[in-house]
């Protein structure tokens, strides 16, 4: 079969031939063609099967409002789904196969649910499957899943990749029909910044499936001519295949480019999409209107299409329809299709004007005051059942059928701020209404201006005001076009017969579900999309939803306007996920942070853990240790028995420095730091202003008005958030510079009883205890070069924090590894700095979980009441100073072979493990290598006073209940003598 | 004084710095600028200004980027410049402004919190569309902005028509080389 249906004309490009399947059947196109004009040039029509009903389902408009025409194109991890064939442009060797069906399109099992449809009317969900409801879930939701829905995914990791960018213009022109040209063009004469964008392949839009004359030559000629003209501006980007999908705030517009998508596979090297944020000053909707049917019985069989669609199939692509076609039409636009399929040669042999009255078309026969009352044909269109003014029926024999109920101007974008669209009885439109994004106007049909004369003029006109607006002058010429006024009748649906007739045919409703619906009283139009699914999925309902108001409004005695509408939302037209994730998928989700140490961690094998966007060394394995326990025990041990080193460059650094520097520590740490003297350090904490600890760190002062604090590694964006704002809005009077300086500094912990020993090798300074006590802090050199030092210990042994300029990091921890071989120095990672913090009883953020004070963790006395801070007031509260309240101890289990999990709860010997017993949790656990066995921090109701009390840890998930006994939260060296020494 | 010399490495994590072409375009990994940035203390922006003047520091206007004949400036936000110097002469480059301000401002060394790449060739823009929301073809040479690539903060200073730096958070020196690579592999 050879594009049997192929006549003349069209831009197609018949010297070159084009090889396609649909469903494994082989046909021929040319470039130019769309995937549905290519299977209609072949006589194909049956191309879906329906949502619910798995009825028979063709292709009814030829653009990106398509409802019907749904494949899944190319195959395996390319395969899409639910893809529109009248906006696939066609590529030798495209594989597209219907969905939906089983087992094939033309025999579908699932047809037998088109028997039952009583039962799968409005609300047949909530209606059939409430019992039990247990049943939702597991058994109802994947049957329903299984027989309903639309197309299948491949589960295949997309091959491609996506990009995204940033545009800027002063005018953002959407739609390249005449009124779109027109603005561009008059706007980028006039020198404009001007982003032309549109949906389709061809710019022109209906001008490309009309035979207007523009400007004394073929409108598709003057569109041509214009897009020349404003490409060769270097003012104006034209941008095709672009859909504008939603207008956002400030003027800012998402537009999605399918750069490859009218290729098999994208070039090497290139995206297949690209989604931009376009930033405008202003904003033109040139997007133009979409026709809407007319409902009548049985109006949903293949073959039964859009007059304007068959139309544009003609003159744009070179096809019929069909060999035999009839226009049913309430409007003159309607006749166009007619006389153009006649003019084509196609054997129009009826057009059923429901009008009555009038001139007729010569050489048609053109039955006025008559309707469409139903249709045949099981998998195609055969005939229609027409009812004459004087009530007669007749069936006229056709294979396809244009139906024009008149055009809904596309308000979809200015309808993205919740702006109404208002009702036009002239031409029984919604056009757009007041209120709609800023900066944002309508011209064209997209604003009611049908007649390609009154849509170049109303362009004009927009772009010229624009220009106007922004400065500058603008002055144009309209070229001579047809300025024909819109005729029509409204005519919503057909009132015959008994039979279902469909309003949204993507989601099978009809005017049945629509009055049902009403009957059962979802009156709003919002509720009858709910229960109906009317102008759901991917169509948005842009053929459907003004038929299934209008019904509503029949129902309910109102008016079309009265009855309102639903609200578009972003986007117009489906938006894959992919293009929206660009390139942030996978292990390029975000960017990564790599410590100084980096380098030389990844050549000794390290684990690495991911701690916000660092990568931090978790720990480094040797060889032999098959177990990560094997690891961070080693490096515990050998860190308390000699000295270990560890990378705490992600730790949060910012320098503080002004006159008020400290009265500022002292406003912003609930400890006070206007005392520290210089050449010292002291752990602070950090209230929120509800009182909760949200972070701690250790500041040092380096000058009189100089300190350098850090923070958790988590929380070091939050922590400097807050100091600007509390400098810039809290108290802008105060003299306070900060900046972060965490990239700035590699910094390195070396811990252990021969840290000393290790770093007096390193720095040039002396560093004995005298010199440089416990909390001191310091320049200092490493061999001449600038240096930070800071003795403090977060693994409670005798420790420092050396710091040199970033780029020097590499070259430091390879000289700590070899200036500590003699003492066995390892290297240690995030576990066993986690395992040596929970020995020594430091809180870290398991603790300091947001709903944590001070005195929860046994700091109360760090709030200072002598001066005023963040939050010191409200951790004042009396339920948060309460006696009993949680406090930080540390447990043990009695049994020191029994392993601690994770998450218990504390329970009393003896009490039922409900909630009413839960005596506090075990916050961090792990197990210490140095003393044997598991141990925890918890926090446990009035802690502070049952240390030596033995208890139970409850895990109910983990199904553990194991005995413990509470001690302090300092396991080792309580008294701090390591770490002083 | 301990006897060890501390070898750099660039923030790539090489011993020099890179130079490649990304498709038109060539992209050099500097390693030679020392950075430090310079705030007024309360009330002193006057004097700043002054001795700025006298030490040939550029204190641009905002948004903008200043070359003076050894130190260049970018403004950074209200009250705060990134002072930029030759690094062979002043690695240490807090003392060496503290000469100059005393305590007239706070001074902190900036110099390894960043990458720096610097970006040349013709339509530099349509590689940046890619990756900024800065609107680059417009701006004047000069033109300083704070803007984010891929997650990543950095600064962005137009030099000219045909060439522009980019500071990037150093830690993310590779993500932001990455990035930069990509949408230009997508231009080619």
């Amino acid at each position: 079969m050879t594009q049997v249906n192929r006549i003349a004309g069209g831009q197609i490009d018949r010297s070159q031939t084009l090889r396609f399947t649909f469903d494994g059947i082989p046909y021929q196109g040319h470039p130019g063609d769309t995937l549905a004009s290519a299977l209609l040039a072949n006589g194909v029509r049956l191309m879906g099967r329906s949502f619910k009903y798995h009825r028979p389902r063709g292709v009814i408009a030829a653009g990106s409002e398509e409802p019907n025409a749904l494949v899944e194109l190319r195959t395996g991890a390319r395969l899409e789904p639910n893809t529109r064939a009248t906006v696939v442009e066609l590529w030798d060797g495209l594989v597209a196969n219907s969905q939906n069906r089983w087992p094939s399109l033309r025999f579908d099992a699932l047809a037998i649910n088109d028997r039952f449809n009583s039962f799968f009317t409005a609300g047949f969900y909530y209606k059939t499957f409430m019992w039990p409801a247990a049943f939702w879930e597991k058994v109802y939701e994947p049957i329903i899943r299984r027989a309903a829905g639309l197309g299948s995914l491949s589960h295949l990791e997309d091959p491609d990749a996506y990009d995204k960018g940033f545009l800027h213009c002063d005018l953002l022109v959407i739609g390249a029909g005449p009124a779109g040209l027109m603005a561009a063009l008059t706007a980028g004469r006039a020198g404009l910044r001007v982003i032309l964008a549109d949906e389709d392949y061809a710019l022109g839009g209906r001008l490309n499936a009309e035979t207007f004359e523009v400007g004394g030559q073929a409108g598709s000629d003057w569109a041509a001519g214009v897009v020349a003209e404003v490409s060769a501006l270097p003012n104006v980007r034209v941008m095709r295949r672009t859909t504008v999908y939603g207008a956002f705030d400030h003027g800012i517009y998402g537009a999605v480019e399918r750069v490859s998508d009218h290729l098999a596979e994208p070039l090497p090297g290139k995206v297949r999409q690209t989604a931009w944020k376009i930033y405008s000053r202003r904003a033109i909707l040139a997007g133009g209107a979409t026709e809407r049917p007319i409902a009548f019985e049985n109006n949903d069989r293949p073959g039964v299409m859009l007059a304007g669609a068959l139309r544009a199939y003609a003159n744009r692509w070179g096809v019929a329809a069909g060999q035999r076609v009839a226009v049913f039409t309430n409007n003159d636009d309607g006749l166009r299709s007619a006389t153009d399929l006649q003019a084509k040669g196609v054997d129009v042999v009826a057009v059923i004007d429901s009008r009555e009255g009038g001139e007729l078309l010569p050489g048609i026969r053109h039955l006025r005051g008559a309707e469409v009352v139903d249709s045949q044909g099981r998998l195609g269109l055969t005939g229609i059942t027409v009812r004459d003014a004087r009530g007669r029926t007749e069936v006229i024999r056709v294979d396809a059928l244009g139906v024009s109920g008149g055009w809904n101007p596309n308000v979809n974008l200015l309808s993205h701020h919740r702006s109404h669209p208002t009702w036009r009885e002239d031409i029984a439109a919604f056009v757009p209404g007041t209120g709609g994004p800023v900066g944002l106007v309508a011209v064209g049909a997209a604003a009611g201006a049908f007649s390609t004369h009154a849509a170049l003029a109303s362009a004009a006109r927009a772009a010229a005001q624009v220009v106007s607006d922004l400065g500058g002058k603008a002055s144009y010429d309209l070229p001579q076009a047809e300025d024909a006024p819109v005729a029509i009748s409204p005519l919503w649906f057909v009132h015959s017969g008994k039979g279902r007739a469909w309003i949204d045919p993507q989601n099978d409703v009809t005017i049945k579900d629509v009055k049902l619906a009403h009957q059962e009283n979802m009156i709003s139009v919002e509720h009858l999309k709910r229960y109906t699914t009317l102008g759901m999925a991917t169509d948005q309902g842009k053929t459907g939803n003004v038929i299934g108001l209008a019904v509503m409004a029949e129902l309910t005695g109102r008016s079309i306007p009265e009855t309102g509408t639903t609200v578009y939302r972003p986007p117009y037209t489906p938006v894959a996920l992919g293009a929206l994730a660009g390139r942030s998928r996978g292990k390029e989700f975000k960017p990564f942070r790599l410590t100084p140490s980096h380098k030389w961690a990844e050549e000794q094998g390290a684990v690495f853990v991911e701690v916000g966007m660092w990568l931090r060394t978790q720990w480094v394995p040797r060889q032999g240790e098959t177990e990560w326990r094997q690891s961070v025990d080693r490096e515990v041990l050998a860190t308390r028995k000699s000295v270990g080193i560890c990378d705490v460059t992600t730790l949060g650094k910012i320098d503080i420095q002004g006159t008020d520097a400290a009265a500022f520590l002292d406003r912003v740490y609930a400890n006070t730091f206007s005392t520290l003297p210089v050449g010292r350090c002291r752990y602070g904490l950090m209230l929120r202003e509800d009182g909760m600890v949200y972070d701690d760190g250790t500041t040092a002062r380096m000058g009189p008005n100089e300190f350098v604090m850090t923070t958790t590694t988590a929380n070091a964006v939050l922590v400097y958030r807050n100091l600007e704002f509390a400098r810039q809005v809290l108290w802008p009077d105060m003299d306070v510079q900060i900046i972060s300086t965490t990239e700035a500094w590699a910094q390195y912990s070396v811990a252990g009883p021969n840290a000393r020993k290790l770093l007096q090798k390193i720095v040039d300074q002396d560093i004995s205890d005298a010199a440089f006590p416990y909390m001191g802090a310091g320049e200092i050199t490493v061999g001449g070069l600038r240096a930070r030092l800071f003795r403090i210990s977060f693994s409670g042994e005798l420790a420092y924090e050396i710091a040199v300029p970033t780029r020097y990091g590499d070259a430091l921890i390879r000289a700590l590894v070899e200036a500590g071989r003699e003492w066995d120095a390892v290297v240690y990672g995030t576990e066993a700095l986690g395992v040596m913090r929970v020995e020594k009883g430091h809180v870290a953020g398991n603790e300091l979980n947001g709903t944590s004070t001070a005195l929860n963790m046994g700091l109360g006395k760090m709030v200072s009441r002598k001066k005023d801070a963040i939050g010191v007031k409200l951790s004042g509260r009396e339920v948060l100073v309460a006696e009993d309240g949680l406090r930080l101890v540390g447990v043990k289990p009695v049994n020191p072979a029994h392993p601690l999990t994770a998450g218990s709860h504390l329970l009393k010997i003896g009490a039922t493990p409900v909630v009413e017993h839960d005596d506090g949790w075990l916050t961090s656990m792990v197990y210490s290598p140095h003393l044997g066995h598991h141990i925890a921090l918890a926090y446990l109701k009035n802690g502070a006073a049952r240390i030596g009390e033995r208890m139970r840890a409850v895990n109910l998930l983990a199904r553990t209940d194991i005995e413990v006994d509470i001690v302090s939260p300092h396991f080792i060296d309580p008294e701090g003598e390591r770490l002083r020494g | 004084m301990a006897e060890i010399k501390l070898k750099p490495l660039t923030a790539l994590g090489h011993d020099l710095p890179v130079t490649e072409a990304l498709g038109p375009w060539t992209l050099t990994e500097r390693f030679d600028v020392a950075l430090a940035s310079l705030a007024p203390r309360r009330g002193r922006l006057d004097e700043v200004r002054a001795a700025a003047a006298r030490a040939g520091i550029p204190m641009s206007a905002p948004a903008r980027a200043e070359l003076g004949a050894t130190f260049g400036a970018f403004w950074m936000t209200p009250d705060m410049w990134m002072v930029e110097a030759p690094f062979a002469t002043h690695e240490d480059i807090r003392p060496a402004l503290l000469a100059v301000f005393g305590d007239a401002a706070s001074i902190t060394e900036q110099t390894d919190a960043w990458v720096r790449f610097d970006l040349a060739g013709p339509e530099l823009e349509r590689l940046m569309e890619r990756l900024s929301n800065f609107d680059l073809a417009p701006a004047p040479e000069g033109a300083a902005t704070r803007t984010v690539i891929e997650h990543m903060g950095c600064y962005l200073i137009k030099r000219s028509a045909q060439a522009i730096t980019l500071y990037g958070p150093r830690s993310s020196a590779r993500s932001l080389h990455h990035a930069l690579t990509v949408a230009a592999a997508s231009l080619a």
